[in-house]
């Protein structure tokens, strides 16, 4: 802010007017703000650190000892998963249908995305909005249709099943999002590449993939996200070759009760595949927001 | 940007229409074919008319499922989009903590939606759960699994941790487009926090929250995982929303005519509703 007051000397030197800013350089607001998203911060951290805890502890301290720290820290719940095929197959089959989903969407979208930013056509301001219905659409709606339309083909119980599924939301958004990064390149760049004698197809790969990276990136994040986190559809579609973590998770449920460390255990584990690929698109997240359809 | 008219342009959005028809077109004609047949079994069967609809419009059921869903959409559309700007407008603008609070407040997004059911049985049961644990050791009675006040708060409680990061990401994208200069010439007119607010930052915003309130709205409409892992949709009926009711009547009660029926209704609110956001977003494009 004071650099960038700098740079215009019309601009008075704002030595004793309060700033107003998203940052509040004064002391006093800059406080106050540190506080305010720090309560915030520990209200969304107290769930995850309670999650890590439980899976931290034996399944009798859990029930009969309650401790903030676990008095005796044990790693079996882990131990369990990763010696159990039953379950840490389960994170692969997700990590397989995600990663499969994630690309159909993003190439299917992109020549998509691109027509619709660039050319008016007949019909295009329905079609935008029939794609958008479909975002819109209650899973519990096609649990039971999709059932059958898999079965017919044979797909139930397959990866692909759950990843074409999935396209119903993803493939939407991508178009949605992608639209406004596509946007955001002027024309131009097109019209340039056609004189420099590039046909499309070269041009769409060589050139222009390449300069919307950080809005692909962004895409594969919300697809990513949106696939990972879904439940209803992955667990109708599957049974056991290809069945999803998430699924894996529903039947804890023994004749002994709950297994609560080992749930927590298994819970812990889905959110470091989020937070890996959060750390990498963080700086996009803002940015690709800002830049697309919003 | 001026667009050219070109009609070829279909056929690069073809491959997407064929992908989400197979995924959206065909099981929704599936829905439309069971809402008007009934059957005996064995795969026989025979026109039904209007009659499933019927059954299902003169529920109470029906009607309690959706006048809850739209109280908890109503609840939490509420609670998280004041609170999502609020966060958003004490966010610093640049240097590391930005990374820092984005990664921190990005995390509940990507928690799969039964684990976030899970993590909140964890958290609220009495007997293992550290806030029901200090809540009872408060005295305040306390259960979400008997009182459905206590479901509801839970559930929206849980909703709120869930989602509001969204708002804020989406306000912070917003208020960080606003150049420098704006609020320069704010502080030469001598505007106070407030105005600043409601003439500079409000307006700049105004596109990402309408995306926000959509997609809170929409998302809420359709919850499903989360209170049915939690609550089940109980105590009773009491967080019984429209989806827990219909996977309950498709799959649970394998009551196909129903279900289908009650899909289509389903289906069109959302659709009717969407429509009406969609045309208020796009009016705003124009005009902008």
């Amino acid at each position: 802010m004071s650099t960038d007051t700098a740079t215009t000397p019309a601009v008075a030197k704002p030595a004793d007017t309060p700033h107003v800013s998203l940052a509040h350089t004064d002391e006093k607001r800059n406080w106050s703000s540190i506080i305010i998203l720090t309560v915030y911060i520990i209200f969304l951290m107290v769930p995850i650190y309670w999650l890590i805890v439980t899976s931290l502890k034996d399944n009798l301290e859990i029930m009969t000892n309650f401790s903030i720290v676990p008095n005796e820290w044990t790693l079996k719940n882990y131990r369990n998963i990763f010696t159990d095929e039953s379950w840490y197959s389960g994170y692969i089959n997700s990590a397989l249908y995600v990663v499969m989903n994630t690309v159909i969407s993003i190439v299917l979208a992109l020549p998509a995305a691109y027509a619709f930013s660039r050319y008016r056509f007949l019909g295009d301001k329905h079609a935008f909005f029939w794609f958008f219905t479909n975002r819109m659409s209650p899973p519990a709606v096609f649990a039971l249709p999709f059932f059958q339309l898999y079965s017919a083909f044979g797909l139930i119980d397959t990866h692909i099943a759950v990843a074409l599924a999935h396209c119903l939301f993803n493939l939407p958004l991508a178009i949605w999002i992608l639209e406004g990064f596509i946007s955001g390149v002027p024309k131009e760049i097109d019209e340039t590449a056609y004189i420099d004698g590039y046909s499309f197809p070269k041009f769409f790969v060589k050139i222009f993939v390449p300069m919307i990276a950080s809005g692909i990136g962004v895409t594969a994040f919300f697809c990513f996200m949106f696939s990972w986190v879904e439940l209803l559809l992955a667990r109708t579609l599957t049974t056991t070759a290809a069945k999803p973590i998430v699924a894996t998770m529903t039947r804890t449920v023994s004749s002994t009760g709950v297994d609560w460390g080992l749930l927590a255990a298994a819970g812990t584990l889905t959110i470091i595949p989020g937070a890996l690929v959060i750390w990498f698109v963080r700086n996009y997240i803002a940015k690709g927001f800002a830049l697309g359809r919003v | 940007m001026n667009k050219t008219w070109n009609n070829k342009a279909w056929f690069m959005i073809l491959p997407a229409m064929l992908m989400v028809m197979i995924s959206a077109v065909i099981p929704l004609m599936t829905v439309v074919n069971y809402s008007v047949q009934d059957t005996f079994g064995n795969n026989e069967f025979f026109w039904n008319g209007t009659e499933w609809f019927r059954e299902v419009l003169e529920s109470d059921r029906f009607w309690g499922a959706l006048v809850r869903n739209f109280a908890f959409s109503f609840t939490i559309l509420l609670i998280e989009i004041p609170l999502g700007v609020f966060i958003a407008l004490h966010m610093p603008r640049k240097g590391i903590g930005v990374s820092f609070c984005l990664v921190l407040m990005a995390l509940p997004l990507l928690i799969p939606w039964n684990v976030v059911g899970t993590i909140f049985q964890l958290l609220c049961r009495t007997d293992i759960g550290l806030v029901g644990y200090a809540i009872a050791s408060l005295g305040i009675p306390y259960s979400y699994a008997a009182d459905p006040k206590d479901a509801w708060i839970t559930v929206v409680v849980m909703d709120v941790w869930h989602w509001s990061s969204l708002v804020v990401l989406l306000a912070y994208a917003g208020l960080v487009s606003i150049p420098d200069a704006y609020y320069q010439a704010a502080r030469i007119d001598g505007a106070s926090r407030w105005s600043v607010f409601r003439y500079i930052q409000l307006p700049k915003m105004k596109r990402v929250l309408i995306i926000a309130f959509l997609l809170r709205f929409m998302d809420s409409f359709m919850i499903y995982t989360e209170p049915f892992v939690v609550t089940g949709g109980g105590p009773g009926t009491s967080t019984t929303f429209l989806s827990i009711d219909l996977v309950k009547r498709a799959i649970g009660q394998f009551d196909l005519g129903p279900a289908a029926a009650m899909s289509i209704i389903y289906f069109l609110i959302i659709l009717l509703v969407s429509w009406v956001f969609y045309t208020v977003m796009t009016s705003n494009d124009e005009t902008a």
